[in-house]
């Protein structure tokens, strides 16, 4: 059996024509992007049905104070929180915490305004900061300690709805003078301005996700985990990273909504803007499992999640019954992801 | 690469009795293994004899409980993968630690990405991809194909052709020819037989099929219950010889195991 293999020297044998796909995109995602780039523009068209359909329904959802409440506020809430999500999903993680976040950074901000005396600017900062330490915290237990992070993130998420209510005594404050100086560089002020923050930050984390380093070992990760740990990539920092990130990204949220609503209200924290977001970026096409996804998946899916959101409300529809269509969304996208995946696979073959 | 080559240049690689045990289990108990520059070393054994542990030693994936590693007739202790590669010793896995929803070009700078300053230079990995992929004589449909879509034997072969760009002084492939047809294997074992002709690096393969084997490697070391019992040059042993020795090592246990169970 020694003589079994002399081979001629064209070696792989792989049928020509296979190519199909290559070239032009110069993405580093490249193939993975194509076809991911399916999936986005789908998801581009539904939020344009969805927006067109609210419209002939009721002219009122095209209103300029309607207009505003789905992209200067709705919208805005969801994405800046689905790209941290997205990268942590991708890297095979979730955070359910981040909700509670929103609630949390600034009331902690508001406590050291308002009683202990720390400069209106540091105070907002050092709320920012918790976002980022809070992630730290569900990155150590979740990478360090080896908790799953589904359970890891109920956890700390419990705790900081806790200890907001228990401090706040759930009631909502107005956001003090001198905090609100500089509200129109968060969110506040000009009424475009949270729809900036929100179109600036998607380009950045998508430019993050597809062409730095961050992002391909963020895929790599929740691809090939063991493979990316013997390629010499550091899993426990891209994963911490991606925590603290989604962390800072709730806090911001959190500030912006205090600024747009010019309350602090405990009840702008809960499980929802996780879920909003979450479900922004698995209809955009991030995959639960790891390994795939795309931020302007996510930014699409939010846009469609804000239209729903708010084109219910204007046809009078209750809040309650939202959630029955949230949830049908949802399964819709993952019904549709499952299919897709099949195909994409047996085209591969 | 002749002997003589070999007996002026030094080893690339000594290993000096090397034990690993993991709690009570002995995994390896006294290995002693020695590799010539620009030679291809084969290392057969059977399942669980210690190959695997001693590849993970060599790599720096773990250390030795005892024992010594000389590299280039210099003690070294290597502390991490990374660090081990850096001193150009580099291991292509079974897992072949591909990502298989990346391109294939990606997949090939996987942690030694090219970038102009924070952003990647896709077109740079991309070009220097494919020409290294054309000159190894890698056929693959495209280097911006998924590594999902490639076949066993393209997806090995890019996992050595990637070992290879950092130009490592040792390069240690993991049964790279398993659950691999005849043909796939050629391509991996062509690819061998040119790094070899290049002389670059020296090359253990840690295998089950013997014939495969002793067609590329210059030399054979078995290993057997944690130690090498057997270190031939490829010439003067045959397939058959190896095969037997196993086999003989399976009868004798089993001949042991009956004994003590009458």
């Amino acid at each position: 059996m020694s003589e079994t293999t002399q081979s001629s020297p064209g070696v792989v044998g792989s049928p020509p024509g296979r190519d199909a796909r290559a070239g032009g995109n110069r993405s580093p995602l490249g193939m993975l992007q194509q076809l991911a780039r399916q999936r986005e523009a789908a998801v581009f068209v539904i939020a344009v049905l969805t927006f067109v359909a609210f419209w002939l329904a009721n002219s009122a959802f095209v209103s300029s104070t309607t207009l505003s409440i789905t992209f200067n506020y709705t919208f805005p809430a969801i994405i800046i929180i689905a790209l941290g999500e997205v990268l942590l999903l991708i890297s095979g993680e979730i955070d359910l915490s981040v909700g509670f976040m929103v609630g949390f950074a600034p009331f902690m901000a508001y406590f050291l305004d308002a009683y202990y005396h720390v400069p209106a600017l540091l105070a907002v900062v050092i709320g920012l900061l918790l976002g980022v330490i809070v992630g730290w915290v569900n990155g150590f237990l979740t990478v360090t300690i080896g908790v799953p992070s589904f359970i890891t993130t109920l956890g700390t998420g419990f705790i900081l709805w806790g200890v907001m209510l228990y401090t706040s005594h759930a009631e909502p404050v107005p956001v003090p003078a001198n905090m609100a100086n500089f509200g129109h560089w968060l969110g506040g002020g000009n009424k475009y301005s949270w729809l900036i923050w929100a179109v600036v930050l998607t380009l950045i984390f998508h430019t993050l996700l597809t062409r730095t380093r961050w992002g391909l070992h963020t895929v790599s990760v929740g691809g090939n985990l063991l493979g990316a740990r013997e390629a010499g990539i550091s899993v426990a920092k891209i994963k911490y990273g991606n925590f603290m990130l989604t962390g800072v990204l709730g806090a911001l949220v959190g500030f912006q909504t205090m600024y747009y609503t010019a309350t602090i209200d405990p009840n702008s924290a809960s499980y929802t803007p996780m879920f909003n977001a979450v479900t922004a970026a698995v209809i955009g096409g991030t995959a639960m499992l790891g390994g795939s996804g795309t931020i302007m998946g996510a930014f699409f899916g939010a846009i469609v999640l804000a239209n729903l959101s708010v084109g219910f409300a204007v046809q009078g529809v209750s809040a309650n019954v939202i959630y029955v269509i949230d949830g049908a969304a949802i399964l819709i996208a993952m019904v549709a992801n499952v299919q897709l995946t099949r195909l994409r696979e047996r085209g591969g073959r | 690469m002749t002997e003589q080559n070999i007996a002026h240049t030094g080893d690339a690689l000594r290993v000096e009795n090397v034990s690993k045990r993991y709690g009570a289990v002995t995994a390896l108990t006294d290995i002693n293994l020695r590799l010539g520059k620009g030679e291809v070393l084969g290392l057969i054994g059977d399942n669980g004899a210690g190959k695997s542990t001693l590849l993970k030693i060599i790599c720096g994936f773990q250390p030795p409980t005892t024992g010594q590693l000389y590299l280039e007739d210099q003690p070294v202790h290597l502390k991490s993968v990374d660090h081990a590669r850096s001193l150009g010793i580099d291991a292509v896995y079974q897992d072949l630690a591909l990502v298989n929803q990346l391109p294939v070009y990606v997949n090939m700078f996987l942690n030694r990405e090219k970038v102009r300053g924070p952003l990647l230079n896709s077109r740079a990995m991309r070009r220097e991809a494919k020409a290294r992929l054309d000159e190894m004589n890698v056929r693959i449909p495209s280097e911006n194909a998924l590594v999902a879509q490639l076949s066993g034997g393209q997806r090995q072969a890019i996992a050595v052709a990637r070992s290879v760009f950092s130009n490592p002084k040792i390069l240690l492939l993991d049964e790279p020819l398993a659950a691999m047809g005849v043909k796939e294997g050629a391509i991996i074992l062509d690819l061998v037989r040119r790094l070899k002709e290049q002389g670059n690096v020296s090359i253990i393969i840690i295998a089950h099929n013997y014939g495969q084997v002793l067609e590329v490697c210059d030399r054979v070391n078995m290993i057997q219950g944690g130690k090498i019992t057997l270190d031939k040059r490829s010439a003067e042993t045959s397939a058959q010889e190896l095969t037997e020795i196993v086999v003989a090592e399976y009868r004798k246990a089993l001949l042991e195991r009956q004994q003590m169970a009458g």
